[in-house]
């Protein structure tokens, strides 16, 4: 097992480099360091003075690729696609445009973002179950009908929908959360309570019926049937048999996404004004910071590889019969 | 008045891909084993439900993506160009009315306050009377009776309408099949053919009943209310379909002939061609989807912006960057599709006919084209109508981040955008977050119950 | 395997009681009468001191008072630094008085010669500036003073050290010392600094005397550093001297500038001008400091009556009473009906009255207005979505606040801001710009078309007032009434303003050659580029499509050029536009602060200035330089009339509107004056904790029944499917 992980680590590098340079090549070789200067300098008495400046003190005005003007090994390593790019490997974040270090950001608002994805996960998880096995277990009759239409329905409606209306009628009309805001400890409870709900809510449709299938096409499969056989409730069945076996699709589609919550939902956190990873790439969009962008990227990146490599071994965890070598 | 058509880019795509469809079906209709699933389809209820909803949404969509060019002479002897949609002409005048803000569905007065200044110099608040509002009712006649009986008169109206295509269709199948017209009539009585054809009559009924009462009010007052600058939101919301329909299917249809030829490649030809294609999309896919989006916007956003000579009207430009918003939310399904394609043909080299082929001598490109490709032609059904509704949705969320379509098209999330705003009034306004909420709810509901049903005839796997 | 299923039982059945225990809290919880909404956690709470509550809408990017030039950082800095001058609180014209001076500066004006200028008969080069220092006033505590003996016990941290803490709590000790001259001093070199990239640095570098020269020595001294490879990236400002800038003594220093610059001395009300000890500089630039956030961007330190006791730019700012602060009272007198309106209730008190006051960010306006109306907030604007909810205007077009509010017993201020919106015409373009005749008419067409009254009212619920001319009220210069209008767009009829009619418009524009907004030579109509900066929301879309209404009013074709600000910045730049949108704040209230932006020397193309339509009119210019040197009496007062007339007529501007602020207060909250110039305000801030903390209790009362009804909803579909399993369980025994 070892061995395959080394493998898939190496596998991952040639990725990663590959995501690091289309990034780059997005970010610098379509845009001037100029406009980003700009951007950040505000809008009275500007000069061209200032932007050099500006642009020296963010490493923008470095070449590309290769520094003529230094020697030796500076002559890659001072340039913008060095430090730019492959700092990152070293997990050195460097800057935001706007002057704040990126790293103590980032650090920062990965609490608030997984108090909210984590909660979301696993009551979802918890929800969505239980509607997909009442729907096995209902399978044929109207009650499965209805709720499967009223599944497809409820994906029919725009997340922001759910947002909108949710924060409106329980903060706004029955006050019974604040609006929006975030707390540090326990008191966070409060803040993270509407969105959690609304997020579950609003994933109920296709995750339950995606379960659904899973179920059904387990609960066809001999070993059910001799289980039946045996005299077990049906209860039983679902929950010693079924869910277990159908725990392999489901996890593939849960554990890749673990090591992603970090990155926070970016809906969630703007509409209720939580300090997460998810308001922070809105705002560096809104704002064209792009340093922080290409960290992102980067991190979210770096996360989705980690969350593959995750899935395969939760196979083991699972399957007995799966074995990675 | 002269007239002159005019098309954008995406005009074109989406005609094409109508016209691909159109050659597409009679193609499929003319062999068996391609009509089977389709019948099988065709069988629910449900299905013909919502192909018939999808369709008034694709018809209103088609419409609008037919431009003409206006050139209209004023008096002075000064022309003035315009480039209006078939939609647009059939909607006048509610493209050109504006009031001055929000006013409620059928309202005869804004919704907010005026101050206006009387030539005394006092200053009094009101609600405005709109401008676009004429009487329904002669003086007299009393409001009720005259609603109900012109509600009746279209009922009416529809119902010999829908008769009438019906039994015009019903009449070319005769023809077709060389039978007598009564004897297929008899056959759908009898249910033979296990169309569900009452089903099929009331929805047609039902959606062209719909659509005549709100044209017919559309004529006389803001049906769905107007908006903060005033524009009429029915004529908004109905707009947005062409948007909607437009990321929904352009974007899979850009990268269709791509992610095709790169999924049969790579399963077929196996070795480094895979191993490239291989490590393409799995970079592509590792960048999360937002992500990818964003900062690809973002990059071509200023792209455009700095070479902004070459596009000249915003309308253009909000052309543009639709498709450039279709073409990156390809790139980021691309990949599963690719995927899924690779995986299948993997499978099918190995299929007897394939070697069969290969050992009479064909060529790779026969092979592709004749063995492979058909056969794994219902993976990409599949993914097509599966993708639409959930494109129709990441438009919303994406406008909301900011990534989204121009903010001068008109759009359903933009419209859920500055739905929040509006919502936070005192008292609310409620008419755009619920026009916008319950087309968009229609089309992408029947979307989904659409392609569940294809799913199920098309897929083996499925239940 | 089996403890996995048990736990999936345990949990179905925990889903159960979960709803169950959520019900019975929800139970509980109503029994106690206390608001659910609360967003604020016991230890934001008043607990015997006086808190204020209030918002922020975006990150300040920087509180270093060199760097930060936006009113969101100005809300901050000016409650912690201290610039050598203020604005009185109260009195209007706006009026400079001391800070931290003993007394007003001493002002000598200098000749070619070095002879002083006693009036107004020479042209003076030279002017100096000598500020005198009261004694006694000491600096916030703060890590960068402490001191063990003699040497300081934080600047030479290794990194480890730096490594090892997370903010400026995490230092046990903290020190002060008294404020002097040379503090003053070390913030004017800051502002040359390269590193620090004052946004004033090329404006004041044509001010202030060797200031430019200062700038391009330590840009040698920091490449020197680099060559010698010091990671330090401390240069100490005290070692290099700015001919103009001078320490005289301990309580005494001397800025002297170029020219005869008079509008200098507002300059120094502003926290640009604020001391700043070098022990701040070397404490910051010590290795490491910056990755963990600790900078002056983020840790501003004092002799304000606040500092920074939390900075999360993230999520909220708390300002906390500075212990040291020196003796400062309420003023004692105001104007006329200061006393009446209850501005003069504390007057004579020692400031600051608030102890603390916690900043929450607040990014949308939707939750900002709704937390002000749940008492969660002290202050609040008015947005334009919740303008009907909160102001009625009544029948003499005044506003009024609603009911809802009036019961509430909120207060309304309203004032005119000191600034300028407006639409631009590229004087360098050919077919908007230039001199002649023709393209003036057809630029004095377009003014009366576009309707900034209209504007007003649909954007701004008649927030605003709509510009006679460049000047905003409360600025001198500005008249009201029959002699401020601009006869170009306006006429007064009838005692009043009466915008000129389209027809009007439309005459000029067929003089101009294009009627009905075609070219009179080609035959073609008329097409007009239109500059806009925006960030793409729905609102922007919404005036984007009223611009293209006002000029249909005439036949010209608008192409819309919606643009991000960068790249709008570099149309302007280049001169490529032809119409833009743009506004302008002020920096003080000084005529000055608004003429300068049509000063010919200033056009942005050839000189890089505010001049952003490149107007150049020397008649003007002229007058510019007279105007500016001039007291404010009857004869500035004439020639800015005079001024006035010019550019009404050349409209290189059409006017726009001077935005109008409203302000909403709580009834717990002591009477403000309201102003727009004065940033230092939250010292003369008061309230009662008692009457808010009822109020908010009686707002906030939650209603619980929908959480019941969910509640029941959800057990009866346990129940309900609970019941069919066991109907099914007992059929299938049935077919068996």
């Amino acid at each position: 097992m070892v061995t395959y992980l080394v493998r898939r680590l190496l596998y991952a590098i040639p990725v990663v480099v590959g995501v690091n340079l289309f990034t780059f090549a997005l970010f610098f070789m379509v845009n001037s360091p100029d406009d980003i200067a700009r951007a950040h300098l505000g809008n009275k008495y500007v000069s061209e003075k200032m932007i050099a400046n500006w642009k020296a003190q963010h490493d923008y005005d470095k070449p590309l690729f290769i520094n003529q003007a230094r020697q030796g090994v500076a002559k890659l390593t001072d340039t913008l696609f060095f430090i730019k790019s492959i700092r990152l490997f070293a997990f050195e974040f460097g800057m935001s445009d706007g002057g704040r270090d990126i790293g103590a950001d980032v650090r920062q608002r990965m609490l608030p973002s997984l108090m909210i994805a984590v909660p979301v996960l696993l009551l979802g998880l918890l929800t969505n179950i239980t509607i997909a096995m009442l729907m096995t277990f209902f399978r044929g009759t109207r009650v499965e009908l209805v709720t499967s239409v009223m599944c497809i329905a409820m994906m029919s409606v725009s997340t922001l929908f759910y947002i909108i209306i949710g924060q409106y009628v329980v903060a706004r009309l029955l006050r019974l959360v604040p609006i929006s805001g975030y707390s540090d400890g326990w008191f966070a409870l409060k803040f993270i309570l509407l969105p959690v709900v609304i997020s579950v809510v609003a994933g109920i449709g296709s995750s339950a019926r995606w379960y659904k299938t899973i179920f059904i096409e387990e609960i066809y499969k001999d070993y059910v049937r001799t289980a039946r056989a045996k005299g077990l409730s049906e209860l039983k069945v679902m929950l010693n048999h079924v869910l277990q076996n159908a725990m392999i699709p489901i996890l593939t589609g849960i554990v890749v996404i673990i090591p992603l919550l970090f990155l926070g939902s970016l809906l969630m956190e703007s509409f209720f004004g939580i300090p997460g990873m998810g308001s922070y790439t809105i705002d560096a969009i809104s704002l064209q910071d792009f340093a922080i962008v290409r960290v992102i990227v980067f991190l979210g990146t770096l996360l989705y590889i980690f969350g593959l490599i995750l899935t395969d071994l939760s196979y083991i965890l699972v399957d007995p019969r799966v074995r990675l070598d | 008045m002269a007239m002159r058509p005019e098309f954008y880019i995406t005009d074109l795509l989406i005609l094409s891909l109508f016209i691909i469809f159109i050659v597409g079906a009679s193609y499929a209709s003319c062999y068996e084993h391609l009509r089977a699933p389709w019948r099988r389809v065709f069988k629910k209820k449900i299905a013909v439900v919502s192909a018939i909803v999808l369709s008034v949404f694709i018809a209103i969509g088609l419409l609008d993506s037919i431009h003409v060019r206006l050139e209209s002479q004023l008096t002075s002897g000064v022309s003035i160009t315009n480039t209006k949609s078939v939609l647009d002409l059939l909607l006048a005048p509610l493209d050109d009315t504006h009031e001055t803000s929000y006013s409620a569905p059928f309202a005869s007065k804004a919704f907010t306050l005026t101050t206006e200044t009387s030539a005394a110099g006092q200053a009094t608040r009101l609600y405005k009377p709109l401008q676009y509002v004429s009487h329904y009712t002669l003086p007299g006649q009393k409001l009720t009776w005259v609603v109900v009986a012109n509600m009746l008169y279209i009922a009416l109206e529809s119902l010999l309408l829908v008769l009438l295509v019906s039994t015009a269709l019903l009449y070319f199948r005769a023809k077709r099949q060389n039978t007598p017209l009564v004897s297929v009539i008899n056959r759908y009585l009898k249910n033979q053919n296990q169309f569900p054809w009452q089903t099929a009559l009331l929805t047609g009924f039902i959606m062209l009943f719909m659509i005549l009462v709100l044209f017919h009010f559309s004529r006389y007052c803001h049906i769905f209310g107007t908006d903060k600058v005033g524009r009429d939101i029915f004529y908004t919301t109905l707009k947005s379909v062409r948007t909607g329909l437009i990321i929904g299917t352009l974007t899979t249809l850009i990268i269709l002939p791509f992610a095709t030829l790169m999924g049969v490649a790579a399963g077929y030809f196996g070795g480094v061609i895979d191993d490239v294609i291989q490590y393409l999309y799995t970079t592509l896919s590792s960048i999360p989807g937002v992500l990818l989006i964003s900062a690809t916007i973002l990059s071509v956003q200023i792209y455009m912006a700095r070479h902004d000579e070459l596009l000249q009207t915003t309308q253009q430009r909000a052309e543009i960057r639709l498709l450039v918003l279709c073409f990156v939310l390809g790139l980021t399904s691309w990949t599963s599709l690719c995927r899924l394609l690779r995986a299948e043909v993997l499978k099918l080299r190995e299929m007897d006919y394939v070697q069969a082929a290969k050992v009479l001598g064909a060529g790779h490109y026969t092979i592709l084209m004749r063995h492979l490709v058909p056969n794994v032609m219902h993976i990409i059904l599949i993914t097509i109508v599966l993708d639409f509704s959930a494109l129709v949705l990441a438009e919303a969320v994406l406008s909301y981040v900011g990534v989204g379509v121009d903010a001068a098209t008109y759009s359903w999330g933009n419209m859920l955008n500055g739905a929040r705003l509006e919502l936070a009034r005192e008292p609310v306004v409620w008419w755009p977050l619920l026009s916008a909420f319950s087309f968009m709810f229609t089309m992408v509901l029947s979307a989904n119950l659409f392609s569940d049903a294809v799913r199920e005839a098309f897929d083996p796997r499925a239940i | 395997m089996d403890r996995a299923n048990q736990s999936t039982v345990f949990s179905l059945c925990r889903n159960v009681r979960f709803w169950l225990t959520a019900i019975a809290v929800a139970l509980l919880v109503a029994c106690d009468g206390r608001a659910w909404n609360n967003p604020y956690p016991k230890s934001d709470r008043d607990d015997g001191v006086i808190v204020d509550y209030a918002s922020f809408d975006s990150p300040p990017k920087t509180l270093d008072p060199a760097r930060s030039y936006s009113a969101p950082e100005a809300m901050f800095n000016a409650q912690i630094y201290e610039p050598p001058l203020q604005y009185h609180f109260l009195k209007r014209p706006y009026q400079l008085e001391p800070l931290t001076l003993v007394a007003m500066p001493t002002v000598e004006r200098f000749a070619k010669n070095g002879e002083l200028v006693q009036s107004n008969e020479r042209e003076v080069v030279e002017t100096r500036y000598t500020m005198t220092l009261k004694p006694g006033i000491f600096y916030q505590p703060h890590p960068a003073f402490a001191k063990a003996g003699a040497a300081y016990l934080y600047h030479h941290l290794s990194r480890k050290q730096v490594d090892g803490i997370s903010g400026l709590a995490d230092f046990t000790t903290v020190g002060s010392r008294e404020l002097t001259a040379a503090d003053y001093v070390y913030q004017i070199k800051r502002l040359a600094h390269p590193d620090v990239q004052s946004p004033i640095f090329s404006f004041m570098a044509n001010i202030i005397n060797g200031l430019d020269e200062f700038h391009d020595q330590l840009q040698q001294v920091k490449a020197e550093l680099k060559q010698t490879n010091s990671s330090q990236g401390f240069i100490d400002l005290r070692q290099y001297q700015v001919t103009g800038v001078k320490v005289l003594d301990r309580y005494r220093y001397q800025i002297t500038i170029k020219g005869d610059y008079r509008q200098f001395i507002y300059w120094l009300a502003m926290p640009f001008f604020a001391p700043m000890p070098w022990e701040a500089d070397q404490f910051y630039s010590q290795p490491g400091m910056r990755q963990k956030n600790m900078v002056l961007d983020w840790y501003p330190i004092g002799t304000g009556p606040y500092m920074l006791a939390e900075n999360n730019p993230n999520r909220r700012i708390i300002l906390e009473r500075n212990p040291y602060y020196h003796e400062d009272l309420f003023p004692a007198t105001g104007e006329a009906n200061d006393e009446a309106n209850g501005f003069l209730k504390n007057k004579a008190k020692s400031l600051p009255m608030i102890d603390r006051i916690v900043y929450t960010l607040e990014k949308e306006s939707l939750p900002r207005w709704n937390k002000f109306l749940q008492g969660y907030y002290d202050n609040s604007g008015i947005s334009s979505d919740s303008f009907d909810q909160a102001i009625a205007i009544d029948h003499h077009g005044n506003p009024q606040l609603t009911d809802e509010l009036k019961q509430k017993q909120v207060r309304l201020y309203t004032s005119v801001e000191p600034s300028i919106f407006y639409l631009g015409f590229n004087m360098k373009d050919k077919v908007v710009g230039g001199d002649g005749e023709r393209t003036r008419k057809l630029r004095q067409a377009i003014s009366i078309a576009v309707d900034y009254d209209e504007y007003i009212h649909i954007f701004l619920n008649g927030r605003g007032v709509a510009a006679q001319g460049p000047i905003p009220p409360g600025i001198f210069g500005y008249q009201s009434g029959q002699q401020g209008i601009n006869p170009i767009v306006y006429q007064w009829r009838q005692h009043q303003l009466q915008h000129r009619s389209l027809t009007d418009a439309k005459r000029l524009l067929a003089e101009a050659g294009y009627p009905a907004g075609k070219d009179k030579l080609t035959n073609k109509p008329l097409v007009l580029t239109y500059d806009i900066a925006t960030n793409g929301g729905p609102e922007q879309y919404a005036q984007i499509a009223w611009m293209r209404k006002q000029f249909a009013k005439l036949g010209i074709q608008l192409l819309v050029n919606a643009t991000h600000w960068n790249r709008f910045q570099d149309r302007i730049r280049r001169g490529r536009s032809q119409l833009f949108f743009m506004g302008w704040n002020a920096d003080y209230p000084d005529p000055e602060n608004f003429f300068f932006l049509l000063y010919g020397p200033n056009g942005k193309v050839e000189h890089g200035g505010e001049n952003a339509s490149n107007y150049n009119n020397p008649v003007f210019d002229q007058l510019f330089r007279q105007m500016r040197s001039m007291p404010n009496d009857n004869k500035r007062l004439a020639v800015i009339e005079k001024m006035l007339a010019i550019v009404r007529q050349d409209a290189p501007w059409v006017w726009g509107l001077h935005p109008k602020t409203f302000l909403l207060s709580h009834k717990w909250n002591d009477p403000v004056k309201q102003s727009s110039i004065i940033n230092g305000t939250l010292k003369y801030y008061s309230l009662d904790p008692v009457q808010r903390s009822l109020a908010r209790r009686q707002w906030n009362t939650p209603i619980k029944w929908p959480l019941y009804l969910v509640g029941m909803l959800l057990l009866s579909l346990v129940l309900y499917a609970a019941n069919a399993y066991r109907k099914r369980e007992r059929k299938m025994v049935k077919r068996r």
